[in-house]
């Protein structure tokens, strides 16, 4: 072991033009070739995937959803048969919530964090790859069953006994099960890396008091995928037992199918909260950049977040009120369900107060985060409607709901990440979206939106039931359900807007430069796009908003962005303790790797075969995961041999 | 049929619970009010805000790259004052929820009457359990209640959760296989009181209605006996009920005769019932030519198929049923 | 101290460039310690999901839900303490390797993997030998999964074990550069603390009723 180097001295050094980027170009880089882009662990590329297939089920869903509303225009239409619109709306909901909501926010943290925090990488780069890979192959699972006709028909929640072979006899639970247990793992490997990112690699002096919000956020869900992921996955893994193998979980004599309500919703409404953290997190970081002023109530919009997030582990029963529970049980959710208004209250008057006590610029970006603080508190407002468990048993399973989610998950999510296109575009490809298209794009958005989906509350409030293929004449929604599908087409257009304008930027946009918006973090510090190595050198932080210092005034010592770590003995990059972010480790980095591929073409394997009952299949995906996982984890120490070869 | 008038007449929103009829819904109905006020009030004040604050602060001549950065006034009033604003709304919110919790939990005095409600895939059973043996009977969709009076209602499930709601009456309480929920209702006014399954439950789930058809004391005791009364069969029409023997009585009854099937509906006083199928045809000649003869096209997916019965067949299958009055 | 490490300030670096550091990672000062404890934090919530639904289910019926007849400890508790000498080997294994007797690091590892592997053997006696299946009851459906979730979690941290036995014979690892089998090392003791809540609720919690 004396030929390993231990330990080392790291070199600070001042960045002087080209140096030391080339050489860290060298080190990073990845081969243009197909092997290299099957093999690149860049935490950059794998974000951009990330978010390029989250855009691709989320046009799939838009799709599935016009069908449903073409369907529902007016009373009695026949455009789509029962079962059509059944596996309609169920792919849609799975693919809004699990394919596009989540690894949306996945992709941006991926891309984002590193630079935020003044890293070359996140934790585990070899892991964020395989990530991705599980996700895309889950993604690709699930909707292989649809396009073959066996597409999941029991909405997203799935309820036992329809979802049991008695009543829903076909291969699609099954696909649905497998799939989603599939995908489970790409997020739980996927959460526990952000959580180690943040842990280790902060840049030295970044103390969890400097850290940008949406590091916050993203934290706070990976922490509840940790503990709410097992959940779901359980609940699938027991249904599909119970429908493969006559297990009794779910029975109706002898189980409990309620089992199946409590375990999915443990982990969904954790999940709601995954699905707009991090979302509120980019607002919380990009609306004081056009707002010219730092955030109000940092302190407390950090703690908001994770109490939030506590809280939501508490409150899963207000999806069950209607279960017949005692009143008891009734009453303390109820409370809970309240309660957790007040975090978000939180987030909702600090970004209020920053545009207040700041002189906003208005752009595209910041109509979009603006705008979502409106939508947050529709959301939020019919949210705790439902709270009250006596309004909520008229509420439930009305279309009250379906405004709710959707103004949950499009007000806090899609407004949210479209405005953070328009925000982190230009840090990605280096030229900016076009401004005046952009207006165009946010007000058809929004409009479309809410002519799509506030009259969705009235349609709830006159009974109408959610998940419904068609509804009668004289019951007196076929008006609003029109205008609802007029709406729903013009903010299709809408979104139909930002992919053109994302196509014509990225040939014709203007050159952006480091930083176009004269904003205070890290990201905007390096080049756009950034090389892959991210930090010519590891800087060194002194304050919330490095960028800002010298705009500021602010006293004490200053952030050193020039001079810092320089860590060019292959892939490196510098390991800080937990709290304060002091230099405790040189963290070694992998090299580009087929292995994530590979264990993710395994475990592809694992589930064709248990899908198909070839437990060959199965055996064979196992040994070849179990081959890579073993190459992956092989102790190699790979700098300090790199430091004997090159003397 | 004598009754209150037809299903939707007289209501624009036949499933509205805005307005509701009874005190297991009334309370909440204020409270929903109240809410919906609250949070209107809520949004346009956030809206005011938001918007005015861009009017008032924004800054329409620099780029953002341009604008100076300003740390000025630190804000936090904005939070505190709006955290203490939204404590004192919840608290009052909380209150009340409790208070009409506690209210609509049971009936002010003991039942009337009670039910057993039962979902199945597509429809609902209504059974009357009577003191004797021969009050007890079963009928489908349709809930004759007494005006005025509580009614409970075991709510029970025979395959999927179904989730049974009548909104000018009663908020939703699932029907689960397994296991007996209970809920109560109670109508102030005649009427016929639409309801729906709220709860997904496959193909049809758009097409499964109830109607609570709430009569004064008088005409629900003749009701309840015409329901009780077991029907003599009629020699004129026993080349139909042969018919309904050979191709119905698998899962249909009729009390009285040898069809005793429980899949489906009982039939046994079928004319008096105003719709079929859940509300998805009036029960009249045309409706139910048409429901027998392909229940597929009229409600795809219905555990009913169709009977491929001839003309003369189904002609006298027809009047057969009319005379199950 | 939460709310004090969130008040911003100006601070100084306590740690200057200048200090040495260690390169990848000592001991639990590596990416991958925490790593392991991530993923014994999701696992751990597997497993009570896992009890919840035998609790939930349990609750729902009550007693006379269970067996019988109340499991028997016979092979159960002689096997339960089986696992924890593992544990114990696993961790002088552990000691040795910190502090450089490598005899006694192979010696614990492979002990532990023969006690494991007796653990895995008793099991499937164990198994055996009950009169129920898998898709008898909820209970035996519960007993069945529950059990072989946790026999999966054993072979999988025999595998480990067997890889980490592997690499010390081949001299991978020393008095620093020891990580992985402190990894190893963690997760072994987590599937045995899970065992205790496994035969807790199985084969202890019947005899309170």
């Amino acid at each position: 072991m004396t030929a390993l180097e231990s330990d080392r001295i790291p070199r600070t050094v001042r960045v002087d033009g080209d140096w030391p980027g080339a050489r860290l170009e060298e080190i990073w880089g990845t081969a243009p070739t197909l092997k290299g882009w099957l093999s690149c662990v860049d935490h950059k590329e794998i974000g951009k995937h990330y978010i390029l297939t989250a855009f691709a089920f989320l046009i799939l869903g838009g799709l599935e959803a016009l069908a449903m509303r073409l369907q529902l225009a007016g009373p009695e239409r026949r455009l789509l048969s029962p079962e059509a619109y059944n596996q309609l709306f169920t792919m849609h909901g799975l693919s809004m919530i699990f394919l596009y909501a989540g690894p949306v926010l996945t992709g941006f943290s991926n891309y984002l964090w590193p630079l935020l925090l003044g890293s070359r990488d996140m934790a585990f780069p070899r892991l964020n790859a395989f990530s991705y890979w599980v996700y895309l192959a889950a993604g690709l699972f699930i909707y292989a069953g649809f396009v073959a006709g066996h597409g999941p028909d029991d909405g997203w929640f799935n309820y036992v006994p329809y979802a049991s072979r008695a009543y829903d006899a076909g291969i699609n639970i099954d696909i649905y099960a497998l799939g989603l247990i599939l995908l489970g793992i790409s997020t739980t490997v996927g959460a526990a890396n952000f959580v180690v990112t943040f842990l280790q690699t902060r840049a030295p002096g970044m103390a969890i008091s400097r850290v940008p919000i949406l590091t916050w956020g993203t934290l706070t869900a990976s922490v509840a995928n940790l503990l709410a992921v097992p959940s779901v996955s359980l609940a699938f893994f027991l249904l599909w037992m119970d429908r493969q193998f006559g297990t009794r979980f779910f029975a109706t004599a002898g189980g409990q199918p309620l089992l199946w309500q409590h375990l999915f919703w443990m982990f969904g409404h954790p999940w709601v909260y995954v699905v707009v953290l991090p979302a509120m997190g980019m607002v919380s970081d990009a609306l004081p950049t056009f707002c010219r002023r730092p955030l109000v109530g940092y302190t407390a919009v950090a703690l908001s977040t994770v109490a939030t997030m506590a809280l939501g582990f508490g409150v899963w029963v207000h999806h069950m009120f209607a279960t017949g529970m005692p009143s008891l049980a009734l009453s303390f959710f109820s409370g809970a369900s309240l309660i957790i208004t007040l975090p978000s209250a939180v987030a909702v008057f600090a970004w209020i107060a920053t545009i207040w006590t700041g002189r906003p610029v208005i752009t595209t970006a910041f109509l979009f985060f603006a705008s979502m603080i409106v939508l947050f508190v529709i959301g939020g407002v019919s949210g705790f409607m439902t709270a009250a468990v006596p309004v909520d048993w008229q509420l439930t399973d009305t279309y009250f709901v379906v405004a709710h989610i959707h103004y949950v998950l499009i007000g806090i999510n899609v407004f949210p990440v479209v405005g953070a296109i328009y925000y982190w575009f230009p840090k990605m490809t280096g030229r900016l979206l076009d401004e005046r298209l952009g207006l165009w794009n946010f007000w058809t958005m929004f409009v479309g939106f809410n002519v799509g989906f506030l009259p969705m509350h009235l349609l709830g409030l006159l009974g109408m039931p959610r998940r419904v293929y068609t509804y009668g004449h004289g019951l007196g929604w076929s008006g609003l359900n029109l205008l609802v599908t007029a709406g729903s087409f013009l903010f299709a257009a809408g979104v139909l807007l930002l992919l053109v304008n994302v196509v014509l930027s990225l040939r014709r946009g203007k050159a952006a430069g480091r930083d176009p918006w004269g904003a205070p973090t890290l990201e905007w510090a390096v080049p756009s796009p950034p090389p892959s190595y991210n930090f010519a050198v590891i800087p060194i932080i002194a304050s919330r908003h490095p960028l800002w210092e010298e705009r500021l005034g602010l006293g004490g010592a200053r952030s050193k962005l020039d001079e810092g770590y320089l860590l060019d003995r292959g892939r490196e990059t510098l390991g800080t303790t937990a709290l304060d972010a002091r230099p405790n480790l040189i963290l070694e980095m992998p090299e580009d790797s087929l292995a994530p591929l590979l264990l993710a073409l395994g475990l592809v394997g694992v589930f064709v075969g248990a899908l198909a009952h070839a437990w060959w299949v199965t055996a064979v995906g196992g040994v070849i995961g179990l081959i890579a996982l073993i190459d992956w984890l092989w102790p190699r120490y790979i700098h300090a041999d790199l430091e004997k070869v090159g003397g | 049929m004598a009754g209150p008038a037809d299903i939707s007449a007289g209501r624009a929103w036949p499933m509205n619970y805005l307005w509701t009829h009874g005190p297991r819904a009334d309370p909440a109905t204020a409270l929903t009010w109240a809410m919906i006020v609250l949070s209107t009030a809520v949004v346009v004040i956030v809206t005011l805000l938001v918007v005015a604050g861009v009017a008032v602060r924004g800054n329409r001549r620099l780029t953002v790259a341009e604008a100076p950065v300003k740390d000025e006034g630190d804000g936090l009033a904005w939070i505190s004052i709006g955290l203490v604003l939204t404590v004192i709304a919840l608290a009052g919110t909380l209150v009340w929820t409790l208070e009409a919790l506690a209210a609509i939990d049971s009936p002010a005095r003991p039942p009337a009457l009670t039910l057993e409600i039962i979902g199945h895939e597509w429809w609902w059973e209504v059974r009357y359990l009577g003191a004797g043996p021969g009050q007890s009977f079963s009928t489908a969709n349709e809930i004759h209640i007494p005006v005025g009076v509580p009614v409970r209602v075991w709510l029970k499930g025979a395959d999927v959760i179904h989730s049974f709601w009548i909104p000018a009456l009663t908020g939703k309480t699932e029907t689960i296989p397994g296991r007996t929920n209970l809920t109560w209702l109670q109508a102030d006014r005649p009427g016929v009181y639409r309801g729906q399954c709220t709860e997904y439950c496959g193909a049809q789930h758009a097409h499964m209605a109830a109607f609570v058809i709430a009569e004064p004391a008088a005409a629900f005791a003749a009701w309840l006996r015409s329901q009780e009364a077991t029907p003599a069969v009629d020699p004129e029409f026993a080349a139909g009920q042969a018919v309904f023997q050979a191709s119905c009585a698998k899962c249909h009854a009729v009390r009285g005769t040898s069809a005793h099937g429980d899949k489906g509906p009982d039939l046994t006083h079928l004319m008096s019932r105003r719709t079929l199928a859940a509300g998805v045809v009036p029960n009249d000649v045309d409706g139910l030519s048409g429901w027998i003869a392909n229940p597929q096209a009229l409600k795809p997916g219905a555990l009913m198929p169709a009977t491929y019965l001839s003309g003369p067949q189904l002609a006298r299958l027809r009047a057969y049923l009319e005379s199950l009055k | 101290m939460v709310d004090q490490a969130l008040q911003d300030g100006a601070r100084p670096m306590d740690a200057l460039p200048g200090d040495s550091l260690p390169v990848g990672g000592f001991g639990r000062n590596h990416v991958a310690w925490w790593g392991v404890l991530c993923l014994i934090a999701t696992e751990a919530s597997l497993f009570a999901y896992l009890l919840f639904s035998y609790y939930y289910i349990g609750l729902q019926y009550g007693p006379a839900w269970l067996p019988a007849r109340h499991p028997s400890l016979m092979l159960s508790a002689p096997d339960t303490v089986v696992l924890l000498l593992s544990s114990v080997a696993v961790w002088w294994g552990e000691k040795g390797v910190i502090q450089g007797r490598r005899r006694q690091q192979l010696a614990g590892l492979a002990i532990a993997i023969l006690l494991g592997a007796i653990f895995i053997a008793v099991q499937l006696v164990e198994w055996s030998q009950k009169r129920f299946g898998i898709a008898s009851s909820s209970y035996g459906s519960l007993y069945y999964t529950i059990t072989g979730f946790h026999m999966a979690h054993v072979v999988v941290g025999l595998i480990v074990l067997a890889t980490l036995l592997g690499w010390s014979v081949a001299g991978f690892f020393g008095q620093r550069r020891h990580t992985p089998i402190l990894i190893g090392s963690a997760y072994w003791h987590f599937v045995d603390v899970v065992w205790l809540f496994v035969f807790s609720t199985f084969y202890l919690t019947p005899y309170l009723f």
